[in-house]
């Protein structure tokens, strides 16, 4: 009885390691948006702003137990390490082991909650039905109220998938290329199409359900989270035009809460993507978060940051300040009376600081030391901004030598690391 | 000129009450245990009153909003004695001028208090993510914890919500009392612990599946990461190293 119930946790921490592995490139972890409540004293709730539990030694937060059901799986896509012609170890939970993996590890506050995705096995109905049963089980028999991130199976009846939006907090597909050319090319058998339709289809129900709970209290919430979706980035050829253009025009078409970018790590031979071996273009990466940042947070738009002109972001500078050196005739901008969308454009405030310079300037007018000490980074927002106390200029600076001056005071996180990537220059 | 109070939340509102009662001009806050006297300078000692610090109490709420009460208690949490002295000085500044003065953020006290509570916050949050429980052999779930600032008043709502379920012990190790969820309410309690260490319990102590989930939770936290991208940088930014005695993930 004893060996038995060693080798079965033996087996389970198998299972765990092979189906943890296998969805770590689902680089989705948020657990924000829900305010989901604990409903007659079960366990669990959301937490508006989500919790980070952990990182992990990549730097990546772990928010969620993130795990796939199976990674067995009937399709063929290039850049996926569960493609049916990878030789791996395959392995598949039972309902009841993601329920007790689940509901033990939150109850030890190692986790917001359940992140739970699988391979395709035998067919998609058959696939979104055993996640159904997974999701129903924590809600209804186990009375649990944390978060839920579920993967939308596309080509799954609607029912299903409308029975599982009730309760889940977030559900989510991945587009996986920028492109449908890209698409093609890696994974013959996919297309945009069948992401747009499912997508479209839920984000109709959140519309629907929020207008019926307008009327009707008692309607019961429909992803209350939202919805999401993820690119992989830089296994083919496109531009950071397309990818952003691309993210735009989901954002507005199915009021996404977010795209994920993430960075290609080799992970086969196929000759139609990277050689193994070769770094995950992390910086890139970086420059993408921060163009999608620009987007929703500081009332950018996508075609002020790509455009024919510029297809590609600058790798030495963000796009922020990129953007600033190529719009010089909008700065200075006086600190004291500018509007906040324009104070919100300088290079080196960011929005909290925003926030509070139109509070402060209406006590008075603002001063340097003032600045530094709300938090504004200075050095770089002083070539773009005129506040109380600056110094008379009579120069006036070209935006390469304003990119030179704010390039000698910074060091990139990313020289020591990313050197391949910089060597091109 | 200074005051001396004795550090408690009544005794700050007190000296407010004083200052305007007497007017004295300048004057500096300072906690009686930690004050060195210095040869010109007068004092004065406020001795506490609960109906002068109600009043002042009553006076700050309504001059402030819901968010700028919860920053000033924050502030006060963070058991720092600049601190205390910024808010003595922000009380006053709020009371001689118009409401709405509180988002000057370029008045130096305002400004203080305004980043003393974010701090404060941080801290509450982390605390909220790194705490981690075990489940006891009598079926209670324990964490100890010492947080830089007093944060187990900030973080009681969030586990009573969360946790309703199940019996848990959060125990402040640096300040001596805990917080007690007796799956009706939580109360404050004390202990005599032997042991100082964080979660290092006996086995025998423990629930027999403890080990099992805390090794699952273990190798979980090793398969998802991706060693391609190793970031160790950004890794203890994200998890500073003076959190990772709480962390089951970072036992060896």
């Amino acid at each position: 009885m004893l060996v038995n119930k060693i080798e079965m946790s033996e087996r389970l921490r198998e299972k765990l390691s092979i189906l943890a592995d296998a969805a770590k490139y689902d680089v989705s972890c948020s657990s924000s948006g829900s305010d989901r409540k604990n409903t007659n004293k079960g366990v669990g709730n959301g937490h508006q702003s989500g919790i980070c539990h952990t990182y992990t030694e990549d730097g990546r937060c772990v928010s969620l137990l993130k795990i796939l059901l199976t990674n067995h799986c009937i399709f063929d896509c290039a850049y996926c390490v569960s493609r049916k012609s990878n030789d791996i170890e395959r392995a598949a939970f039972t309902v009841d082991e993601v329920v007790e993996l689940t509901m033990n590890f939150y109850r030890r506050n190692y986790i917001e909650g359940l992140f739970l995705s699988s391979g395709i096995f035998k067919n998609a109905d058959f696939t979104m039905e055993r996640l159904l049963r997974v999701v129903k089980k924590l809600r209804l028999e186990q009375n649990y109220n944390g978060y839920i991130h579920l993967k939308t199976i596309p080509g799954a009846n609607d029912d299903l998938i409308k029975e599982a939006g009730l309760y889940a907090d977030r559900m989510s597909i991945n587009l996986e290329m920028p492109t449908e050319s890209g698409l093609k090319l890696l994974a013959p058998e996919k297309s945009h199409q069948d992401v747009i339709k499912p997508l479209d289809f839920v984000q109709q129900q959140i519309v629907q359900f929020k207008d019926e709970r307008k009327l009707i209290k008692s309607v019961p919430k429909f992803v209350p989270a939202g919805q999401s979706t993820q690119m992989v980035i830089g296994a083919t050829p496109e531009t950071d035009k397309e990818i952003m253009h691309t993210a735009a025009a989901f954002y507005k078409n199915f009021s996404l809460r977010r795209v994920y970018y993430s960075g290609y790590i080799p992970i086969s031979n196929d000759t139609r993507m990277p050689i193994l071996g070769t770094q995950p273009p992390l910086l890139r990466e970086n420059r993408l978060y921060q163009t999608d940042w620009l987007m929703r947070f500081y009332g950018f738009n996508v075609h002020e940051l790509l455009n024919d002109a510029n297809p590609h972001l600058d790798i030495d500078i963000d796009p922020k300040l990129s953007w600033a050196l190529r719009n010089l005739q909008h700065f200075p901008i006086d600190i004291n009376t500018a509007p906040y969308r324009l104070i919100l454009r300088v290079p080196g405030i960011g929005v909290t600081s925003a926030q509070k310079i139109v509070q402060a300037r209406k006590f008075g007018k603002l001063h340097i030391y003032q600045l530094k000490n709300i938090g504004v980074s200075y050095n770089r927002a002083k070539h773009f901004i005129r506040c109380e106390d600056t110094p008379f200029q009579l120069k006036d600076y070209q935006a390469t030598q304003i990119k030179a001056f704010i390039l000698a005071e910074s060091q990139s996180k990313y020289l020591k690391t990313d050197n391949n990537q910089l060597i091109l220059f | 000129m200074m005051y001396l109070f004795d550090g408690s939340f009544e005794g700050l509102l007190t000296a407010v009450f004083e200052w305007f009662e007497r007017k004295p001009g300048m004057v500096l806050l300072k906690v009686e245990k930690t004050f060195q006297p210095d040869a010109f300078t007068p004092v004065f000692k406020v001795c506490n009153d609960r109906i002068k610090a109600d009043r002042v109490w009553n006076g700050l709420q309504k001059k402030l909003d819901k968010n700028w009460i919860r920053k000033f208690w924050c502030a006060y949490l963070s058991e720092n004695v600049d601190i205390f002295n910024s808010m003595f000085q922000f009380t006053c500044y709020i009371f001689k001028h118009e409401n709405g003065v509180e988002r000057n953020y370029g008045n130096e006290h305002v400004l203080s208090i305004s980043k003393m509570a974010t701090k404060v916050e941080r801290e509450k949050h982390r605390m909220e993510a790194f705490i981690r429980f075990q489940h006891t052999a009598d079926g209670i779930f324990y964490c100890g914890i010492d947080p830089d600032f007093n944060v187990l008043p900030l973080i009681l709502n969030h586990f009573k919500n969360r946790y309703a379920d199940q019996q848990w012990i959060i125990y402040d190790l640096k300040r001596h009392y805990g917080l007690y969820y007796d799956l009706h309410k939580v109360e404050e309690m004390t202990m005599d612990l032997t042991h100082k260490n964080l979660n290092q319990s006996l086995p025998h102590q423990l629930n027999a599946k403890e080990e099992l989930y805390a090794n699952l939770w273990k190798d979980y936290f090793k398969s998802t990461n991706i060693v391609a991208r190793k970031n160790t940088k950004l890794h203890v930014k994200h998890v500073p190293k003076r959190y990772w005695k709480y962390l089951t993930e970072k036992f060896d």
